[in-house]
């Protein structure tokens, strides 16, 4: 079931929590544990706007367990506004309208349904920018 | 540090062998390899290294060194199952090589093993995709296959290049593989039939896509003096090195360049005291032509963006400037996952042996293998160079 596996998750998931740098300022997506030689408050969490371009995409047809009811979906690299290159699916668009460069913003959706005994998985997916 | 020898090669078939289980598929492998060096005692082996990347999860079972070790008779031994995805072999390799380098055994047995149709399709998707970054990337319902589409799009975008440029890698792979025996896919393909394959993951269809099917390939790595007891040409394993890479693609300063395949091919290279100018063959992880075209491209041989060019140009046949998948590669040999790695380095033997038959590169004496865990994340090199009898 993993039910603590996706609540630790959630502040990435949910809000699009990062870190940045108190030194550098650079922004990194998803959070990661502090390396070596690092201080302990090296950096800080900062919420991101959601908002990004498309820098690579891909639609999937041939898709691993637990995913096929999505299928065919497209998944990309964005280039987030503030820097990380973050992957997800995207949703709300048709596959012909997908281009590198397409501006496209952070949405909530299930992510994958774990079965029976196991969780909904919520969390971020990317839309074309509205308006 | 002494000289390392491979002093034996062997594989099965890369099929889907639904009759046979990885205990059965491994013994032939092992006595394969065994019979290139009948005067070898098998109690003279003191490590058995497992290359092995979805046992637990495809074939139902674990502790893989000590199970394979006791299947083919070297219940005993020191053994170990070594997991870097598509790069155990290599990694394999890299540690037997070693342990017989430093004294600790004088003679080793890579042992690559791999099972997987016991299982269907979306198993095996969610298996290789482990190879990933399952918080960031696995949850998404991201593939392996996905990575390499995502890095393809890219590559095609800032190079200019359509689809059908990455249509010689596996045109070259299915035209060598037709004269394996052992491959998986024994027929050729056109740059038509590529234009008209089916998508898997846009923008790679299916005919640029490998199929991950079932095997076994061990290599016997042995001292200087064991293999100077043997007759038969001697091949040396002149450097090995292993590098790493972040898992998630997004955490890369430039995701089209595979940091860890350069790195672990240029100290390999100069372990074996060699250079780029040398390697008269090779073997790449090319399940997808935009993976050996990045190695290819990270590896030095040719400048970034050029590949597909090159390779259009003849570069990768057996009588181009870097001979590719002469056995069918990743593509049309078939995709071994951990045992890939080894399934190379049976191949490279058997050309600088000179038995590789149609296949075979004229005079080669010198050649590299690399094999990658998941979109570069782990890299083995592997350096092999033939001795003058």
């Amino acid at each position: 079931m993993e039910i603590a596996r996706h609540w630790r998750g959630r502040a990435a998931r949910y809000r699009l929590e990062g870190q940045r740098s108190r030194s550098t300022g650079e922004v990194r997506f998803p959070p990661q544990p502090i390396t070596l030689g690092e201080s302990a408050d090296a950096w800080e969490t900062v919420t991101l706007s959601g908002r990004g371009e498309i820098y690579s995409f891909s639609v999937l047809r041939q898709v691993p367990d637990g995913y096929e009811g999505l299928a065919p979906y497209p998944v990309a690299l964005v280039r987030l506004a503030e820097g990380p290159l973050v992957t997800a699916q995207l949703t709300d668009c048709a596959e012909g309208d997908l281009e590198i460069g397409m501006p496209v913003e952070m949405v909530t959706r299930k992510l994958v349904d774990t079965g029976p005994d196991g969780v909904l998985v919520y969390g971020y997916k990317f839309r074309p920018t509205l308006g | 540090m002494n000289n390392v020898y491979v002093v034996g090669a062997g594989a099965t078939p890369v099929a889907e062998h639904y009759g046979r289980s990885l205990a059965d598929l491994a013994s032939e492998a092992v006595r394969a390899a065994f019979a290139q060096a009948p005067g070898l005692d098998a109690r003279r082996v003191g490590a058995v290294y497992v290359a092995n990347a979805l046992g637990e999860v495809m074939a139902s079972q674990g502790q893989l060194g000590a199970y394979l070790a006791a299947s083919v008779g070297l219940a005993g031994v020191a053994a170990l199952r070594v997991e870097a995805a598509g790069a155990s072999g290599g990694v394999a390799l890299h540690q037997a090589a070693q342990a017989v380098a430093a004294g600790d055994c004088e003679v080793a047995v890579v042992l690559g093993a791999e099972k997987v149709t016991d299982r269907l399709d979306g198993a095996l998707e969610a298996a290789l995709a482990l190879a990933a970054d399952a918080e960031a990337e696995g949850i998404h319902g991201v593939t392996l296959t996905a990575q390499w589409a995502l890095l393809m799009r890219r590559y095609m975008h800032e190079h200019g290049y359509a689809a059908e440029a990455f249509a010689p890698f596996p045109v070259n792979a299915h035209a060598n593989a037709a004269k394996n025996p052992q491959a998986l896919y024994r027929f050729g393909i056109s740059a038509d039939k590529y234009r008209k394959a089916g998508q898997i993951a846009s923008p790679l269809n299916m005919l640029d896509c490998s199929s991950v099917a079932d095997g076994a390939a061990a290599l016997i790595v042995a001292s200087e003096s064991i293999a100077r007891e043997l007759a038969g040409p001697r091949v040396r394993l002149a450097g090995t090195a292993v590098a790493s890479d972040t898992p998630s693609l997004g955490a890369r300063r430039d995701p089209l360049d595979l940091l860890a395949a350069r790195a672990s091919a240029h100290v390999a290279l100069g372990r074996a005291h060699m250079g780029l100018g040398d390697v008269q063959v090779l073997e790449l992880s090319d399940p997808h032509g935009i993976a050996a075209a990045l190695a290819l491209e990270a590896i030095g041989f040719y400048e970034r963006g050029s590949a597909p060019r090159h390779a259009a140009d003849g570069a990768i046949t057996a009588t181009g400037r870097t001979p590719l998948a002469t056995a069918g590669g990743f593509k049309a040999r078939g995709d071994i996952a951990g045992a890939s790695g080894v399934y190379q380095v049976v191949e490279l033997i058997r050309q600088l042996r000179g038995e590789a038959g149609p296949a075979q590169v004229a005079g080669a004496r010198v050649a590299l293998a690399q094999s990658l865990g998941g979109v570069g994340v782990t890299a083995a090199t592997s350096v092999l160079v033939a001795e003058a009898p």
